[in-house]
């Protein structure tokens, strides 16, 4: 089992500690429930250093992002970051991920922990002459500052102006002594906040710089239980639950990441431009619970009648709207917003409603 | 690990206090603590007449869904309405405002083949 730089520090803190895609995570330190609205309400600190970086560098950097990725890197400018995903070349999704152009010919790719490999063996196989690339995962933390607090308290922490970085954008500065940490205006919370990334022998000193500057704010630590709770409350897809190798961007409400411009080709354009144009058999849709009743992935989505119509591929209860919420694959005829379907709940059929993103 | 030592337990982590021919049951502290924020208690056996180990309930924490196991046959005279607004009593006090259900035991010698408090606390640091 992989250790990040922070994980003494977790146990200190009274973390529940799972395993999660290979390492010793903390799922919840007080409740997640707690965490949860601490990151809505107020400011807190979650170690993601799990996550991969992949760096992109040489002549033919852009071409090769642009071969691989979904979204058009071609509209990146050093400084700034876009989501994106890894098409499979069967019209799957290897993993999504985020795109950060560091400088001239120097990108960086953020992915998801669980596909690291994956994700590297996919590259390679096809990667361009005129590029080269490096895994730098194992030495990379990763901490994301969530919250409303979130600026107020790191601005202590740093000479760079961090009202100025706005929305996926990022600057490279030095942040709590520490020189080259990238301070990115990030997150999977829609709580505002930031991402920092920074080499692993900084973790301890900058782990402790954020929780002393924070203290009047009561800054907590939150583990990836609230992670989930608080990306499904704003509909963003998590790898492995809402999209995988067999679902497309055009299925998965994610054509707003893929790209159908003449200046860019990319693995699986023709297929996902023929699903954009003939449209797709199922959509991934959010719905949310009418009657008591927590959806779960795995469940099924059926009819009034019984009728399977489609699978559900995240759900929760949430915390903010005290209901549960899900996400799931529904066949065409069902997805329009308002519709009524039903949540197969054990033995029970639980009334749900289609609804637009995000729930809250 | 709170374990009151009058209660009786069972593998599945269910405590049960029996009252002459009626018993109340829960979870466990342990078992609270491993589910985490408990949001929504879900029982609709009352009345029924079930047998032992069978599913008198659901319960759905923010992250898992666990069935919730008759420790003894019986049938299911009173659900905990206090659980109905705030399920949350099961984290705050499993052993107490968070009991579940009330049941008429129907063979008393099922009682005999329950852990006690000593059994069960071997079982968790087995």
């Amino acid at each position: 089992m992989k250790k990040t730089a922070f994980n003494e520090l977790h146990k200190a803190a009274g973390a529940k500690m799972v395993p999660f895609a290979g390492y010793e995570m903390p799922i919840e330190y007080f409740g997640i429930k707690d965490e949860h609205m601490t990151v809505r309400n107020n400011v807190g600190v979650f170690d993601v250093s799990h996550m991969g970086e992949i760096w992109v560098k040489g002549p033919k950097a852009l071409d090769f992002v642009q071969k691989v990725t979904s979204n058009d890197a071609a509209k990146l400018t050093p400084g700034k970051a876009q989501y994106s995903c890894f098409p499979n070349g069967k019209g799957g999704i290897v993993d999504d991920l985020i795109t950060y152009h560091y400088s001239e010919d120097k990108y960086m790719l953020v992915v998801n922990a669980s596909n690291i490999e994956k994700d590297w063996n996919w590259l390679v196989e096809n990667k361009i002459e005129g590029v080269e690339l490096e895994n730098a995962s194992d030495s990379i933390s990763q901490l994301a500052i969530q919250g409303p607090k979130a600026t107020e308290i790191l601005q202590r922490l740093t000479d760079v102006n961090l009202s100025e970085i706005e929305f996926y954008t990022f600057t490279v500065g030095k942040f709590a002594g520490i020189e080259d940490v990238i301070i990115s205006a990030t997150g999977y919370t829609g709580a505002g906040g930031f991402e920092l990334y920074f080499y692993n022998e900084h973790a301890d000193a900058i782990w402790n710089a954020i929780f002393e500057a924070g203290k009047p704010e009561e800054i907590k630590p939150i583990g990836l239980g609230a992670r989930d709770t608080l990306r499904l409350e704003m509909g963003y897809c998590l790898y492995g639950n809402d999209i995988d190798d067999t679902t497309s961007p055009i299925e998965a409400g994610l054509g707003w990441i893929t790209k159908f411009t003449d200046e860019k080709e990319f693995i699986d354009k023709n297929v996902f431009l023929k699903q954009k144009e003939e449209g797709v058999s199922r959509r991934l849709r959010a719905f949310k619970m009418q009657e008591r009743g927590i959806p779960r992935q795995g469940y099924d989505i059926v009819t009034a009648e019984g009728e399977v119509i489609g699978k559900v591929t995240s759900g929760s209860q949430s915390p903010v709207l005290n209901q549960g919420i899900g996400m799931g694959y529904i066949n065409k005829g069902y997805t329009k917003f308002g519709t009524e379907v039903y949540i197969q709940v054990r033995k029970k059929r639980i009334k749900a409603e289609v609804v637009k993103l995000p729930f809250i | 690990m709170n374990i009151p030592a009058e209660l009786k337990y069972t593998n599945d982590h269910e405590w049960i206090r029996v009252e002459g021919d009626e018993a109340i049951i829960g979870i466990t502290d342990y078992a609270q603590g491993e589910l985490g924020d408990i949001v929504f208690i879900d029982i609709d056996t009352e009345g029924e007449t079930l047998d032992k180990e069978e599913t008198f309930g659901t319960v759905e924490a923010v992250k898992t869904v666990s069935d919730l196991m008759m420790p003894v046959s019986g049938e299911v005279v009173e659900f905990n309405p206090a659980l109905e607004d705030a399920p949350e009593l099961v984290n705050k006090d499993p052993y107490g405002d968070g009991w579940m259900i009330k049941v008429k035991i129907s063979d008393p010698a099922e009682l005999d083949a329950l852990l006690t408090a000593d059994a069960y606390t071997d079982l968790l640091s087995a």
